[in-house]
């Protein structure tokens, strides 16, 4: 396991610049997740690391140390890739013995067999360790091409949306096993995803990618409570952030066509005169006496909490709601919002230094 | 309920009375295909079978006359025959090993694209598809110690090379390399089309698993063409065992008996000298019965591999 470096990487495929200057870091024994929309790059900085691709600028290091000369196999990784990747003409147990066996390694046929035993055990899959590879399911599938990577001990793990074709149930269950297994190995890790849940629920830190940039990094508290653009409070959450346009005049906010006004008091001045004000749906609440009044748009209640859309003035507000609410469509109510919780961008989307 | 078939036949019924009916047009096209299968291969087969237990000559007004299995008899006793035999296992054995090796080899050459690449695998295929016996003609210019493209090729001093066709040592070889330039393009065509199906991801997955150039070819290139590969080395042992024309056009079965492939002297047995078409029914029933239990062999080895 190693500290994996990349510095100002800049990858381009013809006139298209799939990654433009991109730096973080991973550190030993971290999950870290990269997270983004699809075509932001985020397998593209996969095989840039594995050295499937080759940079057009910048550096890639592990420990320090520049892997600019290191071919694919010296750089010793271990890579998921999102379409399994699986030797269809051998079985499971070579599938996985595979990266053992390959030349120069010369490891005993049983330690092998220990190990490929110790990496099926893990993944559940020792039943089907005589099976070809033709004849699993996707989760199967996936589980082998896991374990292939787990088999050995590579200075990363690159997981290229591994859970991404498996479907609802699968997905969380694996979820867990992928999380539990990076825990108890510490192995360096750097998982792909488009699922903002997959991101919050794994990573210790994120990396937030939009169109070859990087957006944010940080812990999944900073992305969900401090993202630092609209972009990123968009992609992070469910139901997404509510985003308004307002406006800042005489030490109040107001925003326009709804009964949202409330006082700036404590605020920094340099709140700017147009912003953008973001307020998490959890942050709207339904309130017998809350300072704002509209009216009940929709529901829809999903049995853990529901999601109400409250309509104000010309402005739709998505709240949600512990348990199952008893409002309906139609309906007056008055709702506070979380003062202390807000979020507030300036025009260029980029989120303004205040609480 | 309709089916569409009743509603077809109703509509069909009522605007077009003389219109063909699907039956009507099944049997169209089905007699007369029939009617030739039975007619040109059918028949010959069973009445050749019939043939080679008779006494027979196709050129003689006798009747053909029942002698049992003395055809057979005879052509097993035959020392003669049995060289025949060993010629023609030597060449099968020989040319569809070159043309495998040289086939592949150029598939592995050509699977990158890269500029040319088109033009040169066309090139190539070209002797694929020129008749035999001219093939045969040409090379045995090219062959000529005296005047001939090959030796020169080879760097022999004119007049000075070896002669390959009346060489009891070398006649065979040069059939075999014959051959080999003619269908090594083939078996090139079945690979290339196998290598193209290899999808990148497992070549990029076995770089990540660290595995060398090597094992890569051993472990996954190998065994995703082989499927392919089968197909083409079954169809050039078959087409190999049954070399005819190439032998005429070059050397005739010389020098000596060295290039007498059982094909050539089954054509000698059936059409020269007394036509002896009984004897040489039997021949063909045992080139048959050869060709088609090593094309079993491969067909289930095929099997065995596609199912794995």
């Amino acid at each position: 396991m190693a500290d994996v470096t990349l510095q100002s990487i800049t990858k381009r495929f013809g006139k298209i610049t799939a990654l433009d200057d991109v730096s973080f870091s991973i550190h030993d024994g971290e999950f870290f997740v990269l997270l983004g929309p699809s075509g932001a790059g985020k397998t593209t900085t996969l095989r840039v690391i594995a050295g499937l691709e080759h940079q057009d600028a910048g550096t890639v290091t592990f420990d320090g140390t520049s892997a600019e000369s290191l071919t694919t196999p010296e750089r010793d990784v271990a890579f998921v890739f999102q379409q399994y990747s699986l030797y269809p003409t051998m079985s499971v147990y070579d599938n996985l013995a595979f990266p053992l066996r390959a030349p120069g390694r010369r490891i005993a046929e049983d330690e092998i067999k220990r190990r490929v035993g110790e990496a099926a055990e893990k993944l559940r899959i020792n039943h089907l360790l005589e099976r070809k590879t033709a004849r699993l399911s996707g989760g199967e599938m996936q589980r082998v091409s896991i374990g292939r990577a787990i088999v050995r001990d590579p200075r990363i793990f690159l997981m290229d949306e591994p859970l991404s074709n498996l479907d609802f149930k699968l997905r969380e269950a694996l979820r867990v096993e992928l999380k539990h297994l990076q825990k108890t190995r510490a192995s360096t890790t750097l998982f792909v995803t488009h699922d903002q849940i997959e991101a919050l629920t794994m990573a210790d830190r994120i990396g937030v990618l939009d169109h070859g940039r990087v957006v944010q990094i940080g812990t999944p508290y900073d992305i969900y409570d401090r993202p630092a653009t609209t972009f990123v409070a968009q992609l992070v959450g469910s139901p997404r952030i509510n985003l308004l346009g307002a406006a800042r005049a005489e030490g109040s906010v107001r925003v326009p066509d709804s009964p949202i006004a409330f006082s700036l008091n404590g605020l920094s001045g340099a709140l700017p005169r147009e912003f953008t004000l973001g307020v998490r749906p959890e942050d709207v609440q339904p309130q017998p006496d809350g300072p704002f009044a509209g009216t009940v748009a929709l529901i829809e209640p999903l049995g853990v909490e529901t999601l109400v859309y409250i309509k104000a003035g010309a402005q739709t507000l998505v709240s949600t709601v512990p348990g199952m609410s008893r409002l309906q469509i139609g309906n007056e109510v008055r709702f506070g919002i979380a003062r202390e919780r807000l979020h507030y961008f300036g025009v260029d989307g980029v989120r303004v230094g205040a609480r | 309920m309709y089916g569409a078939k009743d509603i077809e036949s109703r509509t069909g019924r009522a605007r077009q009375p003389a219109a063909l009916s699907d039956a009507a047009l099944k049997r169209l096209f089905l007699w007369p295909t029939l009617g030739l299968l039975i007619a040109f291969n059918l028949f010959p087969l069973l009445y050749s079978l019939y043939l080679s237990f008779t006494d027979y000559s196709a050129i003689s007004s006798r009747a053909p006359q029942w002698i049992g299995l003395q055809n057979y008899r005879d052509i097993l006793n035959d020392g003669q025959l049995w060289i025949y035999f060993r010629n023609t296992g030597k060449y099968v054995v020989l040319s569809v090993a070159f043309e495998t090796l040289v086939g592949f080899g150029m598939a592995l050459l050509l699977r990158r694209k890269f500029f040319g690449s088109g033009i040169i695998t066309t090139l190539i295929l070209i002797p694929m598809m020129c008749s035999p016996v001219v093939v045969g003609l040409f090379w045995k210019m090219m062959y000529n110690p005296g005047y001939g493209i090959f030796n020169y090729l080879l760097g022999f001093p004119a007049g000075r090379g070896p002669d390959w066709l009346s060489s009891p040592k070398l006649a065979l070889w040069a059939v075999v390399i014959v051959d080999v330039w003619m269908w090594a393009p083939y078996v090139m065509l079945l690979c290339l089309a196998g290598l193209s199906a290899i999808p990148d991801y497992l070549y990029e997955a076995a770089e990540i698993d660290r595995a060398g150039p090597l094992y890569t070819f051993w472990r996954i290139t190998l065994p995703q063409v082989a499927p392919l590969l089968l197909i083409a080395v079954l169809f050039r042992t078959i087409e190999a065992f049954k070399t005819f024309d190439l032998v005429m056009g070059l050397t005739g079965g010389g020098p000596g008996d060295t290039t007498e492939l059982v094909a050539v002297d089954l054509y000698r047995l059936a059409f020269l000298g007394q036509f002896n078409t009984g004897k040489s029914s039997a021949l063909a029933y045992i080139v048959l019965v050869i060709i088609t239990g090593v094309s079993n062999i491969y067909v289930r080895y095929l099997n065995k591999l596609k199912e794995g």
